[in-house]
């Protein structure tokens, strides 16, 4: 908790220029990434993702399945990385916990009321203990997006300190479903009042609302945090997450990422990818840079 | 669990300075290794009997030879004009006219790489630029104007307005083929028939365009495309068949034309120097400002008439404003233009290079405080890191004079009307900046600021349908945008 700074007044955070930084993101989108780079680039992608399965039908094999995907992406491939983390429901932590062992894949769960929110406050710290008392490393938690649309910024942050202080040791992650705030203002908003009220993760999307994660988005969250970063020196990490399935456009986040933060972000401690498609097509790549030749979707596991 | 989790994050090199090349390809592009004068529709030997050469200013390596134009060259090239005006070109209805020029508009369109590659190689812009920003400009201004040629009499109700004759135009070479467009477009839209002078350290885009007009068969003596230096354009400006002079370039020429067309009917029109201010107010949108400062000011090298070379920041956000552009400045990636990941390439010449340090030796001189990118530069070539002085004031050089360069002047100012008075005491008024979130503000700020283009909120923006050109030194009359029209008419 950041006791001692002081908490700036979030209705006037600083203001985005829709133009402005869609124009930026595009630029980031013309670096072209070949060869020892792109592979860097790639495995380094691998490293980051958090792999998810955030369904109603979710079984316990399923989440074995891709608990083992996690640690042998494409075993076919020496030297590949694992992922960063498994995303499961509270449900499922302690199935995916077990089945990584100490791989060192981290295991984050989805918690208040995920995906809506639409819940009294009691029953997210509820349902946030049960997920850290399960074995969660991380704490994927939503805001509450009407509250924050209606101005209730104290109320917003307020819930935000709370779950944080459930989470003990574990990271929390804050999605701000930056598909239902509509603005770039607002993203920064929440954003910032996300940072100050504790989160060690901004992330942008659950997955279930469109649009979800998109380059100009998350360069404005990348953005508040470099902000906040100047003013208290303390870094926050940025999950993109939904919508992002393919190499080229993972790459194009890395170079945003890079240029916007820098070499002290770059690695899965401090930058996850939300994805479940993603991984395939990453490995789909590297297997053409390897051997020269693109191979079947179907050399590719499916968990 | 018995042991501590392993750690899996994995730690590579993805270091953008150093991204793995991507050069793009030069074989889309054939440069001959000599090329002669465009006239009358034919590439012809010169009557000098002399060439220079051109270089590449990334690798000081020669692209080719290129024919000097000397008075006698002028003369059969304003003739092929004149003639090809009285015989052929103002005869021919309007709608024909415009067939042309959408056609040359696609065939640039059908060759833009090769555009793109020749127009980097020759004169030391990054790719990314001329690729993503010259060459559709240009296609865009030939598809604008297309469209002007046959409704003329709307433009100007009840005027009947007609062409001027022969143009004769000289270009500079910051945008070699963009200036080309906005010279020849318009020029063919009012039926006036062409004399162009591409700039002697980048003829080659230019030739290329002429090769294009050939495949056109466009009418010959339309537009004839003469190389040269300095000499050769003293000899259009002088030339009795030339009814009008459109030049982009320095202010010191600007004035020699001025003098050397007093006392004729020659019409003129000039684009000249600037030295703009771009404003940050306190409520911008500061990281899309930095961004604007960098777009402002290193866009290509800072080799830009509208360049925004002086840049006021309001003092309480200064700090802010200044850790940002020192951040943004170490992502910038200078070296080879043909790379596609080069931010800031080659500066254009070596006179222009040299002319850069002097200004740069002058700010040292005077005691500002100078801060420049930690990019390595590449050993050949002219090169030039990214500048910015701070604790500029208005008496300093740096501030006053145009550089051409990618060399950022830094002020704070407190108030409105401060700021306002300071961006206008300059002889130049070609273009400024003004970055607010506040409306009203920016209306206050473009009624007051005497410059003929002002951006809000982005910066180096450029569009075939808007007007460009200055007041003061910066010179009259204007590009684009139908008023682009008026100054090749009568009206």
């Amino acid at each position: 908790m950041i006791a001692t700074q002081t908490i700036p007044d979030f209705n006037i955070s600083s203001r985005i220029d829709q133009v402005g930084v869609e124009e930026k993101a595009k630029r980031f989108t013309t670096r072209s990434i070949k060869t020892e780079t792109k592979v860097n680039g790639l495995k380094l992608v691998l490293n980051m993702i958090d792999l998810t399965t955030l369904e109603g039908k979710d079984s316990k094999g399923k989440v074995q399945q891709l608990c083992y995907k996690a640690q042998h992406l494409h075993d076919a491939y020496p030297g590949l990385p694992t992922v960063a983390a498994i995303c499961v429901y509270p449900s499922m932590v302690k199935i995916a916990k077990a089945a990584l062992g100490n791989s060192g894949v981290k295991v984050a769960a989805v918690a208040t009321a995920f995906p809506s929110g639409q819940a009294p406050k009691d029953v997210k710290i509820r349902d946030t203990k049960f997920a850290v008392a399960e074995g969660a490393d991380e704490i994927d938690m939503v805001i509450s997006r009407g509250k924050f649309l209606e101005g209730e910024y104290n109320f917003v942050f307020d819930e935000i300190a709370a779950i944080k202080e459930t989470c003990g040791n574990a990271r929390l992650k804050v999605i701000l479903e930056t598909g239902e705030l509509v603005t770039y203002d607002k993203v920064r908003r929440a954003s910032d009042i996300a940072m100050y009220a504790g989160a060690d993760f901004i992330k942008t999307s659950t997955g279930k609302i469109q649009p979800a994660a998109t380059m100009p988005v998350t360069l404005v969250m990348l953005e508040a945090i470099r902000d906040f970063y100047y003013k208290t020196g303390k870094m926050i990490a940025m999950k993109p997450a939904g919508g992002i399935s393919k190499s080229k456009v993972a790459l194009h986040y890395l170079v945003m990422l890079q240029e916007t933060l820098g070499e002290a972000w770059m690695n899965n401690h401090w930058f996850r990818f939300g994805a479940s498609s993603l991984a395939n097509d990453v490995l789909m790549q590297l297997e053409k840079e390897r051997t020269g030749v693109y191979q079947s979707a179907n050399y590719f596991s499916v968990d | 669990m018995a042991k501590a989790a392993k750690n899996n994050t994995l730690k590579l090199k993805f270091d953008t300075i150093n991204y793995a090349p991507a050069p793009e390809s030069k074989s889309s592009a054939t440069i001959d290794a000599q090329y002669d004068l465009f006239i009358n529709g034919k590439f012809e030997k010169p009557l000098s009997k002399k060439y220079f050469d051109t270089i590449n200013p990334a690798t000081e390596e020669k692209l080719s030879s290129v024919a000097e134009a000397n008075a006698a060259d002028v003369d059969k090239a304003a003739k092929a004009a004149r003639t090809a005006y009285d015989k052929v070109w103002s005869k021919m209805p309007a709608k024909e006219r415009a067939k042309y020029i959408y056609r040359i508009a696609r065939m640039i369109q059908e060759r833009a790489r090769e555009f793109a590659v020749i127009e980097t190689l020759d004169g030391g812009k990054p790719i990314r630029e001329s690729r993503d920003i010259d060459v559709p400009l240009v296609a865009n201004h030939f598809f604008y104007y297309a469209g002007w040629a046959d409704k003329l009499a709307y433009a100007f109700p009840n005027r009947n307005p007609k062409p001027l004759g022969v143009a004769g135009q000289i270009i500079p070479w910051n945008f070699p083929l963009l200036m080309a467009a906005w010279k020849i477009a318009p020029a063919l839209a009012t039926g006036n028939t062409v004399v162009l002078k591409p700039a002697e350290t980048t003829p080659l885009t230019a030739l290329k365009l002429a090769e294009i007009i050939q495949e056109s068969d466009l009418p010959p003596g339309v537009v004839n495309i003469i190389t040269g230096a300095g000499a050769t354009g003293a000899a259009i400006v002088n030339h009795p068949d030339i009814n009008k002079i459109a030049f982009t370039g320095s202010t010191d020429v600007g004035k020699i034309i001025q003098r050397a067309v007093a006392g004729t009917d020659k019409k003129v029109t000039l684009e000249l120097g600037g030295k703009a201010a771009n404003i940050i107010f306190e409520d911008a949108p500061i990281d899309q400002a930095v961004e604007g400062i960098i777009n402002g000011i290193y866009f290509n090298q800072g080799h830009v008439c509208c360049a925004g070379s002086r840049l006021f920041v309001q003092e309480s956000i200064y700090k802010e404003v200044m850790r940002k552009l020192k951040d943004r400045i170490a992502t910038l990636i200078v070296g080879d233009p043909m790379d596609k990941n080069t931010d800031v390439g080659a500066i254009n010449s070596k006179q222009q290079l040299e002319t850069i340090h002097k200004y740069i030796t002058i700010g040292k001189k005077e005691g500002l405080e100078i801060f420049e990118s930690s990019c390595t530069l590449p050993k050949k070539g002219f090169f030039c890191k990214p500048t910015l002085f701070t604790n500029v004031a208005q008496s300093s050089r740096i501030a006053q004079e145009e550089i051409f360069g990618p060399v950022l002047a830094i002020q704070t100012f407190r108030t409105d009307d401060e700021v306002i008075e300071k961006a206008n005491n300059t002889p130049y008024g070609l273009s400024a900046g003004v970055w607010t979130d506040k409306g009203s503000k920016i209306f206050n700020l473009t009624t007051k600021l005497r410059a003929g283009v002002i951006w809000a909120n982005t910066y180096n923006k450029f569009d075939p349908t808007s007007p460009f050109g200055g007041y003061k030194e910066s010179g009259f009359g204007r590009e684009g945008g139908l008023q682009g029209l008026g100054t090749y008419l009568n009206v």
